[in-house]
């Protein structure tokens, strides 16, 4: 090994290090300790405060310690996909009526933070608001709970919820980390008070907001946790450029910046503050896609868009991409790790995932010779933000120049993005699904027909796929959702060719060491009230 | 046939003659302006580059080599490689025909149509000068990039949406350049021997107007590339202008500048040298056709 190599090889293996020991978490773990103010960054700034309304982290960081939910990701183990704890309730329900029926009891004793009781009604009225919003009001979450039939409190300390048919889709969406629960008399005053208000029951009390630059939090001394929260508030410091984001925690202005930095700014962050900065890393489920649009040509022609996809090599993709994007793991439609994903085995089975990218390209170039299009030329549609958004599309055009087809990329910020989108005015489309909860079962909603998917851009119809989604979800018998779900996955990625998955994202947040308690999860929407969080100043 | 040696020869010799001449011509104007001649080597030798870039660049501008990625100037790679791996030397020799196409492009029409709007609006006079000239001061007060900001947000980006976002902030520009020499040209005798003689407007105004605002036409025109490439640089650098993978000098800087550079400098250096080499070469020749085509500066 020359110096070069040496020299270049010191970063990777302290940043190897500073990952180490993110996830072994400090030795010998210490007590928590009280005090302090944590000041973090947010890349972004809500459209509005509301969370049953947004989708976006830049709403959940800042605003997540402001409220309880029903229940929540275990913050101690928040990369399981089944670890839920209660938050409000008392204890996990057991259902009942074949599964059809579950029970909550609400703590008693919890106070809003304006000193009013917090109930069972608040938490029907929160859950309302969200599965059956009323007219003049927006609830991302609608298709969630779709099995729900109905919400009610019988008494102040009794939430029951009543499903059409048994799902295992309900318990990971009712712990979704946007569901808040709001003040009742707040909602019957005004139904839209939350978006322009905060008034919830979490860990920290709304100390102020600069607009443009930052929201604060202080100590909820009637936290209905006793003991916490640790710190005596926060400061969650809105700005969108990376280069400040690194910046501000090099200078310890800010501790943390939780959405996630890539890798080579990780590696600057480490090799500039050493030990005090700790790295930790996980899959993150959120995916990039790329999406023909069926309805124009030469891509309702299922040859063309197979031959796309044979084009891509996502295993040496993903060796080559991990070292300058936030994208990693090679998966299928469902999140990488989960019972439900395909194996590696059962991935290489599919177009595009084949071990021998030559041979794949070989089927490519006859695929489209046959369709009549050798010499293919199209637009590819693209969000203009860097990561992994712009990377991965330069990737792909790269990947698509190999078997002699030629690709320009548009880019467009996020507002004309999703209008071209949502306008099916594209060829072809990066897409993406992010989900908080893994919740493989739902999270595939996105591949559904265009009128009854979740944020389906390929304007397609594919009942047979509906189908499959259905039967899934009517089922409790997880061999049985396997079998589905891989021919659900060899509908979409292969027999109609709807929608690619290139790679799955990979969260590495680079944190100040003494940011303590925190831990990391595969979503940037989780684990962030930020109760058992600490500072070992 | 001696007669058609002696043409021949003759014919030759004014060749031979009108070379000559050219060439000294040439050297005069390097003589009176050095830094004009340094500003026209530069883009001499950028048209060369982009004319030739498929022979000089010594990599495929946009093929991705993630086995070379941030490797640091080297033998193999002159200028290093960027975050991809494609050869940093072999963008910037591409990256030139993006600059010089939307350069030339945006500032000769641009130009082009300022000029007839201008000749045509001294020409007529009147209430149509006026309405003109007030339309052309609500353009001009826009900064050039205010206005491409504006222009790029309605047609969206890509090389064709710059080239036409940087054309529009040229047209007033310069239309009220040339407008004031055309308002000279307007009260010489032969315009209005012309208009005597009956010719139409448009005959007037092609025929024998706008030969004689050539000068500054032409002095506009070298004056905008340098400016065009600098915008060009500018929108990419913003995320508005051309695209990935496209090889382009600002794409280059944005693509490097904030991530790397402490550990990869050479991605954002070398296209910010180009850039800011081009843009000198076109105003020091600008400088000088201007020197040259004004009289008065040239008894100086």
């Amino acid at each position: 090994m020359n110096l070069a190599k040496y020299l270049r090889a010191v970063p990777i293996m302290a940043v190897s290090a500073a990952v180490a020991i993110g996830f072994a978490g400090a030795p010998g773990q210490a007590a928590p300790k009280t005090g302090g103010i944590l000041n973090f960054v947010v890349p972004d700034e809500p459209p509005s405060w509301d969370g049953h309304r947004e989708t976006t982290f830049a709403l959940i960081h800042p605003f997540a310690p402001f409220y309880s939910l029903l229940i929540k990701v275990n913050p101690e183990n928040p990369s399981s996909p089944t670890d839920f704890v209660c938050d409000l309730c008392t204890e996990m329900p057991t259902p009942t009526d074949g599964g059809r029926t579950y029970t909550f009891k609400i703590k008693q004793g919890v106070k809003f933070h304006d000193g009013t009781p917090l109930t069972a009604q608040d938490v029907v009225a929160s859950y309302k608001k969200i599965i059956f919003p009323p007219e003049g009001t927006t609830s991302a979450r609608v298709a969630y709970f779709v099995m729900v039939d109905s919400v009610s409190a019988p008494d102040d300390h009794t939430v029951v919820f009543k499903l059409k048919y048994p799902s295992g889709a309900f318990i990971p969406a009712l712990a979704t980390p946007y569901n808040f629960i709001y003040s009742k008399a707040k909602l019957d005053q005004d139904i839209r008070w939350y978006e322009k208000n905060v008034m919830g029951s979490g860990p920290f009390k709304f100390a102020g907001r600069e607009a443009g630059a930052s929201v604060r939090g202080e100590r909820n001394k009637d936290y209905h946790v006793p003991g916490q929260p640790y710190l005596d508030g926060f400061e969650a410091i809105f700005s969108n450029k990376q280069a400040v984001q690194v910046q501000a925690i090099r200078g310890d202005r800010a501790a943390i910046q939780f959405r996630g930095f890539p890798p080579k700014s990780t590696e600057d962050l480490v090799n500039a503050l050493g030990k005090d900065i700790t790295v930790q890393e996980s899959d993150w489920n959120c995916v990039l896609l790329f999406t023909p649009n069926h309805k124009k040509k030469p891509f309702d022609d299922v040859r063309v868009r197979r031959a796309l996809t044979l084009a891509v090599d996502r295993w040496g993709g993903s060796q080559s991409l991990s070292r300058i994007a936030i994208v990693k793991a090679v998966g299928g439609v469902v999140f990488p790790g989960h019972p439900l994903a395909a194996t590696k085995a059962e991935l290489e089975q599919i177009p595009g995932f084949w071990p021998d990218i030559n041979k794949s390209r070989a089927e490519a170039k006859r695929l489209l010779q046959e369709a009549g299009v050798p010499g293919l030329k199209f637009e590819l549609s693209n969000r203009a933000v860097d990561q992994p958004y712009t990377i991965v599309g330069t990737w792909l055009i790269d990947q698509w120049r190999q078997i002699g087809v030629t690709v320009e990329q548009k880019m467009e910020p996020t507002g004309p993005f999703y209008a071209r989108l949502r306008s099916a005015d594209f060829d072809v489309t990066v897409d993406f699904n992010c989900q908080s909860v893994i919740n493989p079962l739902l999270d595939i909603g996105k591949f559904l027909s265009e009128d009854i998917g979740n944020e389906s851009y390929g304007a397609y119809i594919d009942r047979d796929l509906d189908k499959m989604f259905e039967a899934m979800n009517r089922t409790s018998d997880e061999a049985e959702q396997r079998k589905l779900m891989r021919q659900f996955e060899k509908r979409v990625l292969d027999e109609q060719g709807h929608s690619f998955v290139t790679l799955w994202w990979n969260r590495i947040i680079p944190h100040r060491s003494y940011v303590k308690g925190w831990k990391i999860s595969p979503s940037h929407y989780l684990n962030q009230d930020l109760a058992n969080v600490w500072l070992d100043k | 046939m001696t007669v058609a040696t002696d043409l021949d020869t003759r014919v030759e010799l004014t060749e031979e003659r009108k070379r000559r001449s050219r060439l000294a011509a040439i050297g005069r104007f390097a003589r009176r302006n050095p830094l004009g001649a340094a500003g026209a080597v530069v883009i001499i030798v950028m048209v060369v580059v982009a004319a030739l870039a498929d022979f000089i660049a010594p990599y495929n501008p946009v093929a991705n080599a993630f086995d070379r990625m941030h490797e640091p100037p080297s033998f193999e790679n002159w200028l290093g490689t960027d975050q991809y791996g494609r050869d940093v030397f072999s963008r910037i020799v591409y990256g030139s025909r993006t600059a010089l196409l939307v350069g030339f492009a945006s500032s000769f029409v641009g130009a082009t149509f300022g000029l007839v709007l201008g000749v045509a609006s001294a020409y007529f006079g009147g209430k149509i000068d006026l309405i003109f000239q007030r339309i052309l001061d609500v353009f001009m007060a826009f900064p050039l990039i205010i206005l491409a900001l504006a222009v790029i947000a309605i047609f969206g980006t890509g090389a064709q949406n710059v080239i036409i976002a940087i054309t529009i902030p040229f047209i007033p520009r310069c239309a009220r350049v040339v407008r004031s020499s055309a308002l000279a040209i307007r009260e010489l005798p032969y315009i209005d021997a012309a208009r005597a003689n009956g010719f139409s407007h448009s005959r007037i105004i092609l025929r024998h107007m706008i030969p004689n605002v050539m000068a500054p036409f032409l002095i506009m025109i070298t004056a905008f590339v340098g400016q065009a490439i600098l915008l060009e640089a500018s929108l990419s650098y913003l995320g508005l202008g051309v695209q990935e993978p496209t090889p382009a000098w600002g794409l280059m800087l944005q693509g490097g500048a904030e991530e790397y550079a402490e550990s990869a400098p050479w991605i954002a250096i070398f296209p910010g040298i180009a850039i800011s080499l081009a843009v000198f070469g076109f105003s020091l020749f600008g400088d000088a056709l201007r020197d040259e085509f004004d009289p008065r500066l040239r008894s100086l």
